[in-house]
């Protein structure tokens, strides 16, 4: 029986070919650095999880964030764990795509056909340092308050763009509501709508071009 | 020694995987879910003797509105709420508070002296001087404030968030 409605619905959604596209895809003999950008992946997902429901509880404004962070932790079942796991999944997700990139590059993996899986990978840790930059400024305290001023007005020191720049950070002069509201936004809607496009692109090359073997003595 | 046990390597590894992942899926799931429904599991109750002044100031046989404000922590934010009672004076000693709050859908209600009674705006509720329903929607009489007077002054034991 239970066949016979896998079978059914087989017929109709062709689950078994990207099962077996996905999963079964014939790949060569490398090592446990081949896992980092799954890891990676599962990182990501494990952060957009947790981060949709700290969203239940933050307020993205100047007299209400720490309040609502400090309420998500001592107040809300659970709260320090989620709010725990966002946290330090943050960092690791940073080690972990960095250590990806390091293993691409050291086992020339983005050399041909592979270039533009490397090219959308660069993106893919820029949005990743972007995703750490923005989020560090959210719980509202005063390591994330003097973080984003530092953080704001290096990109302020560029040559002749270096004032507007920081302005554009900071939607202003100063750090302010404004600023908070920003990187409420692009850490919740720009930046993870342009990973989620990236990461499609990024997949689809994977799985199309394969994952290249290990480099030996004859290349 | 592959016919010694019905498992292969892949059918090992998938039983793992999924093992694994349904526990991974567990260990956040359900606090996921505990996490959601963490504010409707705490019922905020409140209760205070609130001081409404000298006894004397109340007229014997109107009811008079008296307001007061308390203030409390909702989530991450402090609020004050505004609340009216009506006391309404049946004697020398003798009191009764009601609360203002319509049974219907807790609109508020007023004393309208030309009909003696309290009228809810909302759905046209009627209670009278008693607080007993006359007219409209409202299932239950208004809800009554235990009171005592001390040294003259009245004073009403305010109940909030009674319903669990």
């Amino acid at each position: 029986m239970p066949e016979k409605v896998m079978a059914w619905v087989d017929e109709r959604l062709g689950l078994a070919a990207i099962y077996n596209l996905i999963l079964d895809r014939k790949i060569p003999k490398v090592n446990w650095w081949y896992t980092l950008g799954s890891a990676s992946l599962f990182l990501f997902l494990l952060q957009v999880f947790t981060g949709i429901f700290l969203t239940v509880y933050y307020v993205p404004s100047p007299d209400h964030a720490y309040a609502s962070v400090q309420y998500i932790m001592d107040e809300v079942a659970f709260g320090w764990l989620i709010r725990g796991i966002h946290h330090w999944g943050a960092s690791l997700m940073v080690i972990f795509v960095f250590a990806h990139m390091l293993r691409t590059f050291f086992m020339a993996a983005y050399k041909y056909p592979r270039e533009i899986t490397w090219l959308t990978g660069v993106i893919l840790l820029l949005t990743t340092i972007g995703m750490g930059f923005t989020g560090y400024l959210l719980p509202w305290n005063q390591k994330a308050y003097w973080a984003t001023t530092v953080g704001t007005e290096i990109p302020g020191t560029a040559p002749l763009i270096g004032g507007l720049l920081e302005r554009i950070l900071r939607g202003g002069s100063e750090l302010s509501a404004v600023t908070l509201a920003r990187f409420f936004a692009v850490h919740i809607w720009f930046l993870p709508a342009m990973i989620l496009l990236l990461l499609g692109i990024h997949l689809y090359l994977v799985m199309r071009a394969g994952i290249s073997a290990t480099p030996d003595e004859t290349d | 020694m592959s016919s010694s046990y019905d498992l292969d390597r892949r059918d090992f590894v998938k039983i793992v995987l999924a093992f694994l992942g349904s526990v991974m899926g567990l260990i956040l799931g359900l606090p996921a879910i505990g996490y959601l429904i963490s504010p409707a599991t705490k019922v905020q109750k409140s209760e205070d003797w609130i001081p409404a002044g000298a006894l004397e100031n109340y007229a014997v046989g109107v009811p008079s509105l008296f307001s007061f404000t308390r203030s409390k922590k909702i989530g991450w934010e402090k609020t004050v709420s505004s609340y009216g009672v009506y006391v309404f004076r049946l004697g020398e000693q003798q009191v009764r508070v009601y609360s203002n709050m319509c049974t219907h859908l807790s609109c508020r209600v007023t004393w309208q002296e030309e009909a003696k009674e309290y009228i809810c705006p909302c759905h046209d509720g009627h209670f009278d001087i008693d607080g007993k329903v006359t007219l409209g929607p409202p299932p239950a009489p208004l809800n009554q404030y235990e009171t005592k007077i001390e040294n003259g002054n009245l004073f009403i034991h305010f109940v909030e968030g009674s319903h669990a």
